[in-house]
């Protein structure tokens, strides 16, 4: 197949993927978003001609706008526009876990630092702050006091993008010390790890000490859950385990970094992947041929 | 494996035998976060800062 891969910067993720699909004899495209234009009327060459593009942008800005194109085009892209819109807004996740019934941290949005700090109070401490758009856990804030959350909250409304006027602010999950993610393809779980550290925050990007984890029912059934949400895909699903029993699902990750998985885990995640992707680009030409 | 040369410091950076256009290195020299922009020969930049947006 022809596989378009849209990038801006090649991480490990995309060379264990670019790896995979050569080894296979796939035709892959690389375009780098910084210097393609998108028109209104053809996809940029040789996108067009692609059999699936893939949205591996490290922007998310990009990444929203850069599938959106592929859709209008009709150009298979993964993931989709709308998944990529719902998974790079923590307000659009929250609300869309939320509302298929999936357990999710308690969240309230804020517009003005004097409402944030009443939610904050509502809360009471600690509870977590968090920008409604990010990665690798930057910019998240633990508050722990009202002068805590006056200060930040000041610096946010002052310093930041307009987008830091949007106050998330979240309860604080006591978790055992990690969190969880799981690799899911169209809700399909791939593999799992744990993720743990002694800091509040456990992102792989941060340092957290990755081990594999054997997924058990709860957390399948709830990968696959929160993929159908916001509309499958490739998907990073991150959990966290609740000291009163079951879990919380705290974040859905589209454009997902799977190095560290990798190396967690005994599963071949990019094969597994590209498994996924030559299916779906058969099931879909089978689609197109009925159609016909 | 391949070599090019840091665009901050001059010194040499080796580069991995499957290295992308796209992908970053850094300079075991002076630490610069160098980009692959061109591998036949191997070309370097400095790579872009941090933004924002990024992540997964």
């Amino acid at each position: 197949m022809d596989v378009g891969l849209l990038y801006s910067r090649i991480r490990p993720d995309e060379k264990l993927l670019l790896s995979e699909l050569r080894d296979r004899g796939h035709e892959v495209h690389k375009v780098d978003v910084r210097k393609t234009t998108f028109d209104l009327n053809a996809p940029p060459e040789p996108l067009g001609a692609c059999d699936v593009v893939l949205d591996r942008c490290l922007a998310t800005s990009r990444s929203k706008y850069a599938s959106r194109f592929m859709a209008h085009y009709d150009v298979p892209v993964v993931n989709s526009p709308e998944t990529a819109k719902l998974c790079s807004d923590k307000v659009e996740t929250t609300l869309t876990l939320s509302k298929a019934g999936i357990p999710t941290p308690e969240t309230t949005v804020a517009f003005t630092k004097e409402s944030a700090l009443d939610a904050i109070e509502a809360f009471g401490y600690p509870c977590v702050l968090k920008p409604v758009v990010g990665s690798w856990g930057r910019l998240m804030a633990k508050i722990e006091s009202r002068s805590a959350a006056e200060a930040v909250l000041e610096h946010k409304e002052t310093l930041g993008h307009y987008e830091h006027s949007v106050f998330y602010v979240q309860q604080f999950v006591e978790k055992p010390g990690r969190d969880l993610r799981v690799l899911t393809v169209d809700g399909e779980p791939v593999a799992a790890m744990s993720r743990s550290s002694d800091h509040w925050l456990t992102n792989a990007a941060t340092g957290a000490e990755t081990a594999t984890f054997e997924i058990d029912d709860e957390v399948e059934r709830l990968a696959r859950e929160a993929s159908a949400a916001v509309g499958g895909g490739l998907l990073g699903v991150d959990l966290m385990e609740l000291e009163t029993g079951g879990y919380t699902v705290h974040e859905v990750n589209h454009t997902v970094e799977f190095k560290a998985l990798n190396a967690a885990v005994d599963v071949d995640v990019a094969a597994k992947v590209v498994d996924w992707l030559e299916t779906k680009v058969d099931a879909d030409a089978g689609a197109a041929e009925v159609g016909a | 494996m391949s070599e090019a040369t840091c665009v901050t410091c001059g010194d040499s950076v080796t580069l991995p035998a499957d290295v992308e256009i796209g992908e970053i290195v850094d300079c075991g020299s002076c630490g610069t976060e160098l980009e692959v922009v061109g591998v036949e020969p191997v070309e370097l930049d400095e790579a872009p800062d941090l933004a924002e947006d990024w992540g997964e």
